[in-house]
């Protein structure tokens, strides 16, 4: 009974696996690279100046382009710039429009108030959207990754179940066995990373659960959930605006007084409601980098007309607290540069167990079919899968970035074109697995994104040396981190190439035979041909 | 049988050995899961928003906290007990037990 249980929960784990493994390997890798999205915000910008300004002075540029430029809006919102962000932030919502398709958003400098020209492009915002929406309409794409993540954990926990001496088998390590060094390598993965894998997977599940999983809102709150959202984020009710004009009070001393507030904190976010109105009010929130607990409802709320302060935040409670916590733990805003590193590593780890899991799961069903060489039509697709999945969508990210330097500065829809070349490119990725056989797809791609990540530093350097240059002069390491971090992902990913060899020796001979016949009639994709891939 | 595990190497020696009644069965088991799973998940949440002695609003954010465990646990149920009609049953009856506690604790109220 107990051998059956376990068997039962490996079969579970298998199938969970195979089926949602390449979304969540997409989710993953994206997801990891979002811990950088700020720095790869910065490379995939290069205009955009680091400049030390005090945050009293930025706050009064924003006001001012504020005044002038969004003056109807019903809601302003400032982020101040940080240590990881630049620019001074500014957006609103137009006048008369609802939802997303009605915020401006525009990037200034903190020093001049001018907007930044910079070249228009989504940068790491891209990769952190695609994390969790998938490119697909709002709210499918939430929906999607929410229920890939409530796999992803059902995955881990059977995979526990499944791998039986968890603590023995730890420093099991067979490099060099094929199929075994795989599986090795998933365990070692898996359990190494056990406690952040949970982490991660259950606090994304937090993260949307009152769209997924509204039904005590409804129980309790009935029609009226927009009470429960007050309950929730007590700080974001808007007042509604009376129609009286009355100016804005200076929202500099709104600032220092918020900052005389948190001693040891730093002010992130304002948002001004009803701007230019006398029912006015400005909500002062604290930088997500102060806290582990990311919590978007707590925030100082001042007078808009006279500048006085208004409310305080209450004290939050234990259950608020806890998801508070899981949101701040996955997001990792709060982490400095040594904890961002390893939550990247971490992030990789991951990545690397669902990659090494599909690897394993086509490895373990290709060997019975060694000898003939021919794959049925399933396995046939898998591997497709596998090759674009992973190493295509390594290719996809690096088509992304060199977009990002070459395509044309004054080119209309310009983030949207790079957006075109990553999914164009990731298309082709599929194209050429289904066209090239076995270990020659791997070997193609992985060679490619190899050239491509290699070569990113380099056409840094043709496109935008000069922004390299200025930032290594005033000790900037962002630029010149993010062109290391791609070299090595380069390094790594040929070195993943040279372990597809074309030719195996014990297999030589079959190939060649194989290859022979080929030539003589029409290569057909539905055959399944896969030479070489005994390993 | 139609534990899933038990059933693998019936389907590498004959394809025609995995039956339709087989397939029927994880299919059953699957829908089990994702739907009934859902739904005790959600039941979960609601009766512990009902019953946990905090203020309404720390109730339904730990409700809805904790309802993935539920659902966890029901996934692993469809899949470790021994027929799809047990799935089912595993499901459904501390779904209508949870269903009665809160029409009590409504009729209470």
């Amino acid at each position: 009974m107990k051998e059956g249980f376990r068997q039962a929960m490996a079969w579970l784990h298998t199938w969970i696996g195979l089926i949602f493994g390449w979304l969540l390997f997409a989710i993953f890798l994206t997801g990891t690279m979002s811990y950088f999205k700020a720095e790869i915000n910065r490379w995939t910008h290069p205009e955009i100046p680091v400049r030390s300004v005090p945050a009293a002075a930025s706050m009064e540029r924003a006001q001012g382009y504020l005044q002038q430029n969004a003056a109807g809006a019903p809601r302003w919102f400032i982020s101040l710039p940080d240590d990881r962000e630049p620019a001074l932030e500014v957006m609103w919502q137009a006048p008369g429009q609802e939802g997303r398709r009605g915020f401006m958003r525009k990037s200034l400098d903190p020093q001049t108030g001018e907007e930044i020209q910079t070249r228009s492009s989504m940068g790491g915002e891209f990769f952190y959207r695609f994390h969790f929406q998938l490119q697909m309409p709002h709210p499918w794409g939430r929906w999607l990754a929410t229920a890939a993540a409530m796999l992803m954990f059902i995955a881990l926990i059977t995979g526990i179940i499944t791998h039986k001496k968890i603590f023995k088998e730890f420093f099991t390590f067979r490099p060099r066995k094929g199929q075994r060094s795989w599986l090795d390598g998933h365990n070692a993965i898996g359990v190494l990373a056990l406690p952040f894998h949970l982490m991660i997977t259950y606090s994304s599940l937090v993260i949307f659960m009152s769209m997924v999983m509204p039904a005590s809102i409804i129980a309790s709150y009935g029609d009226n959930i927009q009470a429960f959202y007050a309950d929730v984020f007590p700080s974001t009710n808007g007042a509604k605006a009376t129609g009286t004009p009355a100016p804005l009070t200076p929202l500099m001393p709104v600032l220092s007084a918020a900052q005389g507030q948190w001693p040891d904190g730093t002010v992130g976010r304002i948002v001004v409601n009803n701007p230019g109105d006398a029912n006015a009010t400005v909500a002062v929130f604290r930088s997500a980098a102060d806290s582990v607990i990311h919590d978007n409802g707590v925030a100082l709320i001042f007078n808009g007309v006279s500048g006085a302060l208004q409310t305080s935040p209450t004290p939050r409670s234990g259950p608020m607290l806890v998801s508070g916590a899981m949101y701040g733990l996955h997001i990792g805003e709060f982490a400095g540069p040594l904890l961002r590193w390893l939550y990247f590593v971490f992030g990789i780890a991951g990545t690397a167990m669902i990659g090494t899991g599909l690897v394993m799961w086509l490895a373990k069903r290709q060997v019975k079919h060694a000898k003939t060489g021919v794959l049925p039509l399933e396995l046939r697709l898998v591997h497709v899968l596998n090759v674009a999945g992973m190493a295509g969508l390594m290719v996809a990210v690096a088509a992304f970035f060199w977009a990002n330097r070459l395509l044309p500065v004054g080119l209309a829809e310009r983030s949207d074109w790079e957006i075109n070349a990553f999914f164009s490119v990731w298309g082709l990725t599929v194209l050429h697995a289904l066209l090239r056989n076995g270990r020659q797809g791997w070997r193609e791609q992985l060679a490619l994104g190899a050239v491509l990540f290699a070569g990113l530093p380099v056409l840094d350097v043709v496109t935008g040396g000069d922004y390299l240059l200025a930032s290594l002069q005033q000790g900037d390491w962002v630029l010149i981190g993010f062109d290391l971090t791609a070299l090595v992902t380069g390094v790594f990913m040929a070195w993943g190439a040279t372990k597809f060899r074309p030719v195996a020796p014990v297999v030589a001979a079959t190939a060649d035979a194989q290859s022979a016949a080929r030539k003589s009639r029409q290569p057909d994709i539905d055959n399944g041909q896969l030479e070489g891939e005994v390993n | 049988m139609d534990t899933p595990p038990l059933k693998k190497p019936a389907r590498k020696a004959k394809g025609a050995q995995v039956s339709l009644a087989y397939r029927l069965a994880v299919t059953s088991r699957t829908l089990a899961a994702l739907f009934g799973g859902y739904l005790l998940a959600a039941l979960t949440s609601v009766c512990l928003t009902q019953w946990l002695p905090m203020s309404r609003a720390d109730a339904v954010v730990t409700g809805m906290l904790l309802s993935f465990l539920a659902y966890l646990g029901a996934v692993i149920w469809c899949f470790a007990c021994r027929t799809a009609w047990r799935a089912w049953f595993g499901i459904l009856l501390p779904a209508a037990v949870l269903a009665a506690l809160f029409g009590l604790g409504r009729w209470l109220s």
